[in-house]
């Protein structure tokens, strides 16, 4: 009952898993040089655990991911970006205090166009860690609830 | 007790707004056109990143952002009420 899909299917998710992981952690962190950002590589990670999840199917899963694990990931990612956005609460909310202070990705960008500085932006790619990890989480923890619910529908 | 704590709050919350609310621009003063051009001119700057579109969605617009986290964080607490039933009638 619903262990997946083909053996073709399940050998080009061998194949591609590892990689859409790799390519949505890039996007998620080098959201302040490149287009994307946490949202977008959060999607394209948790299109991995869903293609992984229609490909073997939920029994493939068991045990190693629950979405109560997900669920309080989740929560900690806003958390966090609610606690980056306090930061710089004395001027304002939302302010970029670490931008240009020299600490934490405190560097300073050349101005013009230029090949880009990682360590630099300020508080921008700690919040893209956090929406990528509650985006990713989030939209993961949706795919499984979902999939184990639609198996007891079918099962009944 | 609960309703003062409540009430309490409330009047903190929006005595905030207010305050917020009086200090800023006329309607309609900064311009669409105006706001690119400074978006453009001092991200590099003010910011200290390449990518002009992250420095507004995290930075100049990061109330917008969080408006955004707390619609998916809203659909997925809804999706997982919706099918928890069923994962109590299977335990």
């Amino acid at each position: 009952m619903n262990t997946g899909m083909s053996i073709i299917v399940r050998t080009i998710t061998r194949l591609v898993y590892a990689l859409a992981l790799v390519f949505g952690f890039y996007v998620i962190m080098h959201g302040h040089l490149t287009p994307g950002g946490g949202f977008q590589g959060g999607a394209v990670v948790a299109s991995a655990f869903a293609l992984y999840l229609v490909a073997f199917g939920a029994a493939g899963i068991k045990g190693h991911l629950s979405h109560h694990l997900l669920q309080t990931l989740e929560e900690v990612g806003a958390l966090a970006f609610l606690a980056l956005g306090f930061v710089g609460v004395g001027t304002a909310f939302f302010y970029n205090l670490l931008a240009n202070s020299g600490g934490v990705f405190g560097g300073s960008v050349p101005l013009g166009p230029n090949a880009g500085v990682f360590n630099a932006g300020g508080t921008l790619p700690l919040m893209n860690w956090a929406v990528g990890l509650k985006v990713m989480t989030g939209i993961a923890a949706v795919v499984i609830a979902m999939l184990v619910g639609a198996r007891k529908e079918e099962t009944e | 007790m609960k309703k003062v704590a409540i009430l309490v709050a409330f009047l903190f919350v929006g005595a905030f707004l207010l305050l917020t609310a009086t200090s800023m621009r006329p309607f309609g003063e900064p311009s669409f056109a105006e706001m690119d051009d400074y978006f453009i001119a001092n991200t590099q700057a003010e910011v200290a990143a390449n990518n002009a579109v992250t420095a507004v969605v995290f930075d100049y617009r990061g109330f917008d952002t969080l408006g955004e986290a707390t619609v998916l964080f809203a659909a997925v607490v809804g999706v997982l009420a919706l099918f928890r039933k069923l994962r109590e009638d299977e335990v």
